[in-house]
């Protein structure tokens, strides 16, 4: 487990380096509410975006985009939701965007990145 | 370019339709959808065709795939899709060749090891490709033969999918695999051999008409008691046909094809035969099923003979089924989607007892049968399907004096009486040319009727006539009669049937009730 959280943390940390290398500002880091965590939130210019990070060191489990299921999918249209309630600053349009990391132990991590899932 | 095309075709019936398999590439969760009415095993082709792909070394992209079969309304049934489908997505990841695929027809069903396995159709499928003008067609390894045997098109036999990958320009490393076998190998191993007509002994005029039906392709109707030889005469028909012509060639082997059995190194050139036992249903004589629609025994011996042994033990509804093919020559199965037209130009032929015991009619029986019985079960065979059968001929057993006269003098052999057959046949061709026709039971009564053609007239009919009058045949078996007095000129090298032809037609027909 905690080599799972471990794992998660710095895909994480690479997710944030990557959108920020795109020119997006993060506002928010794992952001939670009863209804669950969001991993990133961040501005791409006037649009909010959520983003679900995904993690793997290898593509044994299938890819990582496979995790995101339509029922965690719909989890985080609700935590998008929520996080817009909760937050004072102005929301306009808000997008929701995948990112997998695969990240094995002695190899440079790769990063894909998918806008605006649906 | 995310969108990439290619080509397949869909079978209703033996009428195949090109099918156009795009996929669509986009930015997505992964995922496969399909759409364009696929029934439940195209739909599978989701599941089939992933794995197929990682396992053969070729994975697809984990994003959304769309693939399209268009035209959307027309029904898809099948396995025969997954190649396509897996081209058309490789294309669309880029990793084979957009042009490649497109100028090619796809067909083929994929193993989860990426292996191609042979499908049902390939002969149709290919025909229809070839006719809407395409040249090239992929198929598995194992349909190559048989894709092969259709004229001007280019075959290219895959074993893999990774194969198929790397001939339309895709960078892989070559594995190497072995192909999958076809289901059911050997050449035409399910023909029944016949047998010899010089095997059947006596019985003159059962086979005078079995060469009457043969030359003219006219149905046969055979009454006799049980052991007289009337399966014996009946096997022996399809022998003394000609070969098939190539078209009906053709037809033959896609209805096999279609049917799922093996075609061996060549078309099939021998006319079928289908003799279904009497427990068959109308289902399983003109063909049925659901979603797939498969060809019955009637399809199946078009351009052949269909023999039904034991005729009243049918149930009377399957064989009023036969009285729409027997008309027009083709079985029409509709279903809620589609309508599947298949070829059914048979010749039928139907052999019944006299009675349930067998023995009325027959010297030193003691059949007990009472009349209203012996009427119920030959009534079972309805008077239309009857009058469609020009040929009606009692079969008697064969007593001691005449299995004695042909102990000496061997009957008519296969190979001689073909021989005539194909004679007359040729005289009949000639006759006919011109005309949509090509044998004389195809002739329609009011053409042969019709002014300066084939009535001979004058007082050649005369018995005809006067049967016509006093109600012994209808209009139909009038014309019929007609034909088989043409079909007896022909056999006997006259230029036109003389009284004597038009009385023997007459007996032919009507000789049972006599």
């Amino acid at each position: 487990m905690a080599h799972n959280a471990e794992l998660g943390r710095r895909g994480e940390q690479l997710a944030v380096d990557h959108l920020e290398a795109r020119g997006m500002q993060v506002v928010d880091r794992n952001w939670r509410c009863r209804l669950g965590e969001i991993d990133i939130v961040a501005r791409d210019g006037g649009d909010t975006v959520f983003v679900e990070v995904k993690t793997r060191t290898s593509h044994d489990y299938g890819h990582p985009f496979e995790a995101i299921t339509p029922i965690k999918l719909a989890r985080l249209r609700r935590l998008a939701i929520a996080w817009c309630e909760a937050t004072d600053a102005p929301v306009s349009r808000i997008r929701i965007d995948a990112v997998a990391v695969l990240a094995p132990a002695e190899a440079p991590a790769l990063i894909e990145h998918l806008e605006g899932i649906s | 370019m995310p969108v990439a095309r290619t080509r397949s075709v869909a079978l209703i019936g033996l009428a195949g339709s090109i099918v156009e398999v795009e996929a669509d590439l986009s930015a997505q969760l992964p995922g496969f959808v399909i759409i364009g009415l696929p029934d439940a095993a195209l739909a599978e082709a989701r599941d089939r065709v992933r794995s197929a792909a990682v396992n053969a070394g070729c994975p697809l992209p984990q994003r959304r795939l769309t693939v399209n079969l268009s035209p959307a309304a027309l029904p898809k049934q099948g396995s025969g899709f997954d190649l396509a489908i897996a081209l058309a997505c490789l294309a669309a990841a880029g990793e084979v060749s957009h042009e490649s695929i497109d100028r090619v027809v796809h067909l083929g069903e994929l193993g989860l090891d990426g292996r191609l396995r042979p499908v049902d159709g390939i002969l149709p499928a290919v025909l229809a490709a070839a006719r809407a003008g395409h040249d090239t067609v992929m198929v598995p390894a194992a349909n190559a033969a048989e894709a092969a045997l259709v004229p001007g098109v280019e075959v290219i036999g895959v074993a893999s999918l990774l194969e198929a990958a790397i001939r339309h320009g895709g960078e892989y490393e070559a594995r190497e695999v072995e192909p999958v076998p076809s289901v059911s190998g050997g050449d035409h191993a399910d023909v029944p051999p016949g047998g010899d007509l010089a095997d059947v002994a006596g019985n003159e005029d059962a086979v005078e008409a079995l060469l009457t039906a043969a030359a003219g392709g006219h149905h046969l109707y055979l009454l006799g008691p049980p052991g007289a030889g009337k399966t014996m005469l009946a096997s022996r028909l399809p022998g003394i046909l000609p070969d098939l012509d190539p078209d009906a060639a053709l037809e033959v082997s896609s209805i096999r094809s279609l049917s799922g059995r093996a075609l061996g190194s060549g078309l099939m050139v021998r006319p079928p035969f289908e003799a279904p036992h009497h427990t068959a249903t109308a289902a399983a004589i003109v063909g049925g099923g659901s979603r797939v629609i498969r060809p019955g025994a009637a399809v199946r011996a078009s351009h052949g003979v269909l023999f039904l042994d034991e005729a009243p033990e049918f149930p009377s509804a399957v064989l009023d089924v036969l009285r729409q093919p027997l008309e027009s020559g083709t079985i029409s199965i509709h279903r809620a989607n589609a309508i599947a037209s298949f070829p059914a130009r048979f010749q039928l032929v139907i052999a019944a007892n006299p009675c349930p015991c067998g023995g009325y009619g027959v010297k030193g029986s003691d059949c007990t049968c009472p009349p209203a019985t012996r009427r119920r079960y030959l009534a079972r065979i309805s008077g239309p399907l009857l009058d469609r059968i020009d040929l009606q001929v009692w079969v008697p057993r064969i007593t001691t004096a005449g299995l004695r006269l042909t102990g000496d003098a061997p009957g008519l052999s296969t190979a001689e009486a073909r021989e005539r057959v194909i004679a007359a046949r040729d005289v009949a061709r000639q006759r006919l040319r011109g005309t949509p026709w090509r044998t004389n039971a195809e002739m329609p009564g009011p053409w042969l009727r019709g002014p300066g053609r084939l009535h001979p007239g004058g007082r050649t009919t005369v018995e005809l006539d006067r049967s016509l009058e006093r109600g012994g045949i209808t209009m139909r078996g009038y014309d019929r009669v007609l034909k088989t007095a043409w079909t007896l000129a022909d056999l006997d090298g006259a230029t036109a049937p003389g009284r004597g032809h038009v009385g023997r037609a007459l007996y032919l027909r009507k000789g049972i009730m006599a």
